[in-house]
């Protein structure tokens, strides 16, 4: 391949930054308007690389956060405070900042309405982003297959889009799993997904669910060896765990 | 997706590093005309087969390594550094990709 064509293919394009939001205390809504985005599909990332002065640079990996539809592309981020990465993206970053970003990439964890369902979604904290574009995307595409969300975060106070998922449409059904501290009276489920959890607020294999699960490693782990163990063929379930990539 | 937490002291810190085949996709297109991430690769060590996708990815050494989820056996490395980018396909048998469908 030539050389010239290579490098065409490592670009990173400079994205404007539009705005940032507080989205729960530990996350940030960073909403981009890359030139010439070439649209991406719910379920993509983009890769984000940061470069020091001294020319040191570090790369992660983020799921997608809007629909398609949507007019600008929308990251949400999760900030680790020993994080080489986030802190800078949800702390420093400003509104008129530049982002240096690639992609969309990913054509493996991706959902759009013409695949059909039923759609199972399974997240755990931050993993809930990338189907917060699948379930915007189902919505504006009008789309009438049935979906479930089961969401688990460590409180109420740490479920992003809390008001945006409670009003949700009859064909989706969110359940919440809160694992540290829920609030008085709170009816729904508390602590880890587990097997039964999964039996009780996930489809069953009969109905031939895609399961899509996606969160920190041990939970990807524990959630789709579970869903394995219900019955669900593994060839239906996709996984995506979180971590950095590249890290150079 | 996004940074491993730093909380869960008690965890296996090897096994928490492991992501899933999807996070190279950048990566790789960097090289490849076409996304093969979704490709079927046969583990040349077992021969166990299944989208690359759903190996397990190590991000964090010096080059992006995948192994296989059955026998752990390395099936690809790739770095891009220095102004070269090295691949290692030998612990892959075969990439089936299927293409797009004309339309």
């Amino acid at each position: 391949m030539a050389r010239a064509a290579l490098r065409r293919r490592l670009s990173w394009l400079s994205a404007p930054v539009l705005e940032i939001h507080r989205e729960t205390a530990r996350t940030s809504r960073i909403v981009l308007d890359p030139p010439a985005w070439p649209g991406h599909q719910p379920g993509q990332h983009l890769d984000v690389r940061l470069t020091a002065p001294d020319g040191y640079t570090a790369q992660r990996s983020y799921s997608i956060a809007s629909a398609p539809e949507a007019p600008y592309v929308e990251l949400i981020v999760d900030c680790l405070p020993d994080g080489e990465v986030s802190p800078h993206l949800t702390q420093e970053l400003r509104p008129g900042d530049d982002l240096e970003i690639r992609g969309p990439f990913g054509g493996w964890f991706v959902w759009h309405a013409g695949l059909g369902g039923p759609l199972q979604l399974v997240g755990g904290g931050s993993g809930v982003v990338p189907f917060l574009a699948m379930l915007d995307h189902h919505r504006a595409a009008g789309s009438d297959v049935p979906v479930r969300l089961l969401y688990s975060a460590r409180s109420l106070a740490e479920v992003i889009r809390r008001e945006g998922l409670a009003e949700l449409d009859g064909k989706v059904q969110v359940d919440l799993a809160l694992t540290r501290e829920a609030p008085p009276g709170w009816t729904g489920v508390t602590g880890r997904i587990d097997r039964a959890v999964l039996s009780r607020l996930t489809y069953p294999p009969e109905a031939e669910p895609q399961v899509f699960v996606c969160g920190p490693t041990g939970f990807v782990d524990a959630v789709a060896s579970a869903m394995i163990g219900l019955g669900h063929p593994s060839k239906k379930i996709k996984t995506e765990r979180f971590g950095a990539t590249g890290g150079t | 997706m996004n940074e491993p937490p730093a909380e869960e002291p008690t965890v296996d810190r090897t096994a928490e590093r492991r992501l899933d085949g999807n996070a190279v996709t950048g990566a790789l297109a960097e090289l490849f005309a076409v996304d093969i991430v979704p490709a079927d690769c046969t583990c040349a060590h077992c021969g166990r087969t299944g989208p690359l996708a759903q190996y397990d990815l190590y991000a964090d050494s010096p080059a992006l390594v995948l192994r296989c989820a059955g026998c752990t056996g390395v099936v690809l490395r790739y770095s891009s550094a220095g102004g070269r980018i090295r691949l290692d396909l030998s612990g892959a048998r075969l990439l089936v990709i299927r293409l797009p469908e004309e339309p």
